[in-house]
């Protein structure tokens, strides 16, 4: 730091702060500011928080959004239910996301750069398009029904489409790279020399694995498991277009308030909360990496 | 009126201000997806030189987010006539048409601009462009072979008594996922007024729908129309244009899928699609060419010629395919005409109440 000038300092620090206040601050900030807006009919949709009052500047702001969101049981099981179906996707594309990064990051030269090209393939398709592919595969007439029953492996259709199976299955595709890159990143750097050591002490594979490889990529592991819990628990695309009449995602459920009920202030209420709701993992990651550089 | 899933990255317009005195010859245009014909805009732009950028919407609700924000860039929008484009006209997003400048105008059918005037009092700011009623679909092999001859095709008991709605269960029903088109249909059901407000016949409503919702496959916008094409499905709550689209897809794959369309005898909500011009509007002037254009008989009747929705413009019936004016489905005669009613936008506390019925109902809790 002593070779670096007071305005060298402040720029360093300013940049990222001024991008996140500009990018992430104001906007929250816009959004808490309708939250406390009552809807009305008009440019925009919502009533203005300070109104003129006899000269002077009125402040208008309710927490009716607010009550109306913890009183109706509604809000708290859509939440509930993308936390359980996201905690899942997050779940198995970690038990199918490990062996994947750990076999890419074990592969060598050609071979290795050809698999991480293969993991980032997916985003060269829209994701919309991918998630309407899977309607093609799973639908009652759709490709792998046609399969197995010319297999003779069912009789009659399987039920593929439109309930939980097709919206983890939905997540856990769509999301599966955001969980293999961090892990082989962490998995790319790990010293081999460490694990031989430890074959060299008597650690057994797995003993090795559990003792050593794991605990060093556990900074992967929740890069990985943040990166796929918070876009999936937000997700609104995948149980929209995959999910049956009685999936229940809180990302539905904000979509409803804002296009149906044409609700912009309830909306951003459920959306301030949602944010605080996904504020408290975050802070407990990134404690828990913090703890883990420290160690 | 179509409700689809195009994408959900919508195309951002070209937002260019006007320079002073005359327009800069451009024109941004958004409208349904499948919803003009191949040919209508490139003859606009030889005839005038105007540059028309036209892009697709998925739905009245992201229409409406976008003209209630303000500024969407647009020149000339399709909303529906209700409840959206009544509930903007009063949050004051339209300029009002100069029907100086449209002599199209005198060729539109008067018993439609009368319904229209509900939403859009006195037809100031909109200008009728197609429209289409909600109906049953269905496949008539399939409904006939679990309902016999009897089946009721002609009303809505195809749909929302349970003892008919179990048997059509395997062969699936689906409904549209939208709450506005489905209620009333379910108070029509029961001799209540679709049209009503009230909390009480909401109520009676819902009990009607959670009664069949064990055998409704799905709530779906538009999946219906590949369904009932491909012999996915047997029933469908729809649009008159999106089912015999699924008809037309049907005949013509040859996979031995016949599918009808029918008005329910209850009655059946009527969407008028509009041509509004937002107050906003870059190029209000070239706006107003463009739905004059849109009104020339020979202009409007290529668009029914090749979406299969009626236009409410009466010179251009004569010049509509015969195979599509002669169709019921498409062109319905008078006496299921008089059938047909246009839904006015609801207070937002029913707003409210029914949207959460919904949600209720489908989540099944």
């Amino acid at each position: 730091m002593t070779g670096m000038g007071w305005t060298g300092r402040l720029l360093l620090i300013g940049v990222p702060f001024l991008w996140l206040a500009l990018f992430f601050l104001l906007p929250l900030l816009i959004v808490v500011k309708i939250s406390l807006a009552q809807s009305t009919i008009g440019i925009p949709p919502y009533t203005p928080l300070l109104v003129d009052h006899d000269g002077g500047r009125e402040l208008h702001a309710t927490l009716a959004n607010f009550a109306l969101i913890t009183n109706d049981d509604l809000y708290l099981r859509a939440y509930l239910g993308s936390l359980g179906n996201a905690a899942m996707a997050t779940a198995l594309c970690l038990l199918i996301g490990y062996p994947v990064a750990y076999a890419i990051a074990r592969s060598q030269g050609v071979r290795r750069h050809l698999l991480l090209f293969l993991v980032m393939l997916p985003f060269w398709t829209s994701f919309l398009i991918r998630v309407y592919a899977w309607i093609a595969i799973l639908e009652p007439n759709g490709l792998l029904n046609q399969c197995l029953i010319a297999l003779g492996l069912t009789a009659a259709p399987l039920p593929l489409l439109n309930n939980e199976f097709s919206v983890e299955l939905g997540l856990v595709y769509s999301y599966l790279p955001f969980m293999i890159l961090p892990l082989y990143g962490s998995l790319s750097v790990l010293d081999p020399s460490l694990i031989e050591a430890a074959a060299d002490l008597g650690a057994r594979p797995l003993q090795g694995f559990l003792g050593v490889t794991l605990p060093l990529t556990l900074p992967g592991i929740a890069a990985g498991s943040l990166l796929v819990l918070i876009p999936a628990l937000g997700e609104f695309v995948i149980p929209d277009l995959l999910g049956g009449p009685d999936t229940l995602m809180i990302g539905k459920v904000l979509w409803d308030e804002f296009f149906n009920n044409r609700d912009w202030p309830v909306a951003a209420a459920v959306a301030v909360v949602l944010v605080a709701a996904l504020a408290v993992p975050l802070l407990a990651a990134q404690r828990f990496l913090e703890r883990g550089h420290a160690a | 009126m179509k409700v689809r899933w195009a994408g959900i990255g919508l195309l951002a317009a070209v937002i260019t201000a006007s320079p002073a005195g005359g327009e800069e010859p451009r024109l941004n245009v958004y409208n349904w997806s499948d919803y003009i014909a191949p040919d209508t805009i490139p003859k606009f732009e030889a005839e005038t030189g105007i540059r028309v950028t036209y892009d697709v919407c998925d739905g009245n609700e992201v229409l409406e987010a976008k003209l209630m924000s303000g500024r969407s860039g647009y020149d000339v929008v399709v909303p529906s006539a209700s409840p959206f484009m009544a509930r903007q006209i009063a949050a004051g997003v339209y300029r009002v048409l100069d029907k100086s400048k449209l002599p199209g105008w005198r060729n539109l059918d008067h018993h439609i601009l009368e319904m229209v005037s509900a939403a859009d009092p006195d037809n100031k700011h909109g200008s009728p462009y197609l429209w289409s009623d909600t109906g049953i679909g269905y496949n008539e092999t399939q409904v006939h072979a679990a309902l016999g001859e009897g089946a009721p095709v002609d009303s809505l008991a195809l749909i929302f008594d349970p003892a008919v709605a179990e048997k059509l269960a395997p062969c699936g029903i689906s409904l549209l996922d939208t709450p506005q088109e489905v209620f009333p249909a379910a108070l029509g059901y029961l001799g209540l007024d679709p049209k009503s407000r009230d909390l009480g016949d909401l109520d009676k409503a819902f009990a009607v729908l959670e009664k069949i919702r064990p055998y409704i496959r799905k709530f779906h916008p538009s999946q219906y129309i590949n369904d009932l094409a491909g012999g996915d499905l047997c029933v469908a709550l729809g649009y008159s244009g999106d089912v015999i689209q699924a008809r037309n897809r049907a005949r013509e794959a040859g996979n031995k899928v016949e599918i009808a369309f029918r008005v329910p005898k209850e009655g059946a909500m009527m969407s008028i699609d509009m041509l509004g011009i937002p107050a906003d509007a870059p190029h209000p002037e070239n706006a107003l060419r463009f739905v004059d254009y849109l009104l020339r008989p020979e202009v409007i009747a290529d668009v029914t010629n090749a979406v299969w929705y009626p236009n409410p413009n009466l010179p251009a019936t004569a010049l509509v395919k015969p195979e599509i004016r002669n169709d019921p489905a498409v062109y319905p005669p008078e006496e299921i005409r008089r059938r047909l009613y246009v839904d006015l936008p609801a207070p937002a506390a029913y707003e409210r109440a029914r949207t959460r019925a919904w949600t209720r109902l489908k989540s099944g809790r």
